[in-house]
């Protein structure tokens, strides 16, 4: 499996990472514009309201862009190819995200994906994406 | 009110090494400083103004008193390699204001020898816009390059071309890290870093540094040395966009049209441009954003020597640029300045020199085309222009 170290939590995105070790991928929605937040903000980008809510995404995509690092550093160094990727989530916003479980030579752009979750063991789970099952 | 004519590039230095193991960062930022004070005719005692990036200490405050100097005015704007452009219009905008009238801009660093710590993403991106296994610039370029190629049809062999090109300049500069021409061929047979960009399609890392000297219209007329007079700056961060990235074009959209604005002036009148150079990619992109061609039609731009100086479309890089000559400290901007400083005063290598080169364009590109970055924007003319 692709490494999973841990992400910088704090209070902000506190909520977030406790759901990825759920199984769940939330979104913020501004109460006010009703547009999608990402990544976690306590304020609106747009409006910057306070009054955002928070929702469970759906966890489908398809690949907006990606690319194969031939060979990784730090903790990636042993992974071999492994693949960066801009994936488009079903609910509008494009996340930098790995996809994994893949044939490198068979992915491309507008490929559908599904999520998976790689626990970190430090109370958070990497999001990730692989070939969609259907 | 502009800046058009209030300022004028009177001094460049380039450090001539490529590996600089035995010199501190500070040192370096020392050379460079004076060297470009001697280039202008000027002494460390004329400057009232330090320009430095984040990279220099504690601000602007460490290097000032590494100089011993008690600037009026001081700025450490951080755009990464394209800091040192957004300090040439910064220093342009305070002489304009009175603030100062000699200011100095230096860049030093030692990725290759010493130590150097990146970090694309320390706000509240963290975890987000990194890990993934992101180790470096090639990583989140190429996903800009693999969208590119998707929506316009842009191949290896065009963003090749843009290497084979700069390395036909880099022949002619005997300090360049890569003093020899490539073929297409080369850089698609070099290994590939992050699909679909190779090794080839990424600039050289390099210790070195740089520094400009930018200065009133009074000191400039009081010089016996050539200045370069600025015309115009623009400037402009494009970021993810709360989750609304677009990978096919750059913040040049936004900076370019600032600067031709301001310098009263249009694409075709750009004699040479140093364009930013980290990846091929970078300059295919960025000559699209400043309007040089239509946007998606950079590959095609970019063949048949479209880039090759002297007589090609847009003559660009004659120094061999960030992809064969120096991209020092991984950040190309001041280079960027310094060859167009040289083409403005006949000082280019007579081979890759543009005739007549009576405007140019110097772009910076800082930060990542995959997630952030700023774009700055410059030109600048000879007296007349
Ligand atoms: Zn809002």
């Amino acid at each position: 499996m692709l490494p999973a170290p841990a992400p910088v939590i704090n209070s902000t995105t506190a909520e977030f990472w406790k759901a990825t070790t759920e199984g769940r991928f939330i979104l913020q929605r501004c109460d006010a514009c009703d547009i999608v937040l990402w990544f976690p903000r306590r304020n609106c980008p747009k409006c910057w309201t306070e009054n955002v809510s928070t929702f469970d995404a759906q966890q489908t995509g398809t690949i907006y862009s990606f690319t194969v690092v031939r060979k990784g550093t730090g903790a990636f160094k042993d992974a071999g190819p492994f693949v960066i990727a801009y994936v488009e989530l079903a609910d509008g916003p494009r996340i930098m995200t790995n996809i994994v479980d893949c044939d490198i030579d068979a992915l491309h752009i507008g490929m559908p994906v599904e999520m998976v979750f790689h626990d970190t063991g430090e109370g958070s789970a990497l999001y990730r994406f692989r070939p969609a099952s259907r | 009110m502009t800046i058009r004519g209030a300022a004028y590039v009177a001094g460049i230095y380039e450090h001539p090494r490529r590996d600089i193991p035995d010199r501190t960062l500070f040192e370096i930022h020392t050379e460079v400083a004076l060297g470009a004070l001697a280039d202008a005719g000027l002494a460390m005692s004329d400057v009232d103004a330090v320009f430095c990036d984040d990279t220099a200490g504690f601000g602007p405050m460490s290097l000032v008193e590494h100089f011993g100097l008690r600037p009026s005015y001081f700025d450490s704007t951080e755009t990464g390699g394209s800091s040192y452009l957004a300090h040439v219009g910064h220093a342009a905008a305070a002489i304009a204001a009175g603030k100062c009238s000699v200011a100095l801009i230096t860049l030093a660093g030692k990725p290759r020898t010493g130590r150097h710590e990146v970090s694309f993403a320390s706000g509240s991106d963290a975890g987000f816009e990194s890990g993934w296994g992101i180790a470096g610039a090639p990583h989140t370029y190429a996903l800009a390059a693999q969208r590119h190629m998707y929506e316009f049809g842009t191949t290896s062999a065009q963003l090749a071309e843009i290497k084979v090109a700069a390395s036909i300049h880099a022949q002619y500069n005997p300090n360049a890290y890569l003093p020899y021409a490539v073929t297409v061929e080369d850089v698609l047979n070099s290994p590939l870093v992050a699909d679909p960009l190779h090794r080839l399609d990424c600039c050289v890392v390099t210790d070195g540094g740089g520094a400009l000297i930018v200065v009133s219209p009074e000191v400039a007329r009081s010089l016996n040395r050539t200045s370069a007079k600025i015309l115009g700056h623009g400037e402009a961060i494009k970021h993810t966009n709360n989750g609304g990235i677009d990978l096919t074009y750059t913040g040049a959209v936004w900076s370019g049209p600032r600067a031709f604005a301001e310098a009263g002036v249009s694409v075709a009148d750009i004699k040479y441009a140093s364009i930013y150079d980290s990846f091929t990619i970078t300059v295919l992109q960025t000559i699209e954003d400043l309007g040089f061609c239509e946007k998606g039609q950079g590959g095609k731009f970019v063949m048949d020597g479209g880039l090759v100086a002297p007589f090609g479309k847009l003559p660009f890089n004659t120094d061999g640029g960030g992809l064969c000559n120096n991209h020092p400290s991984n950040r190309g901007g001041i280079t960027k300045v310094i060859e167009a400083v040289r083409q403005m005063r006949g000082e280019a290598h007579p081979a890759v020199q543009v005739p007549n080169c009576q405007i140019s364009l110097a772009h910076g590109t800082g930060g990542s085309l995959g997630s952030k970055h700023g774009s700055v924007t410059l030109i600048l003319g000879q007296e007349d222009a």
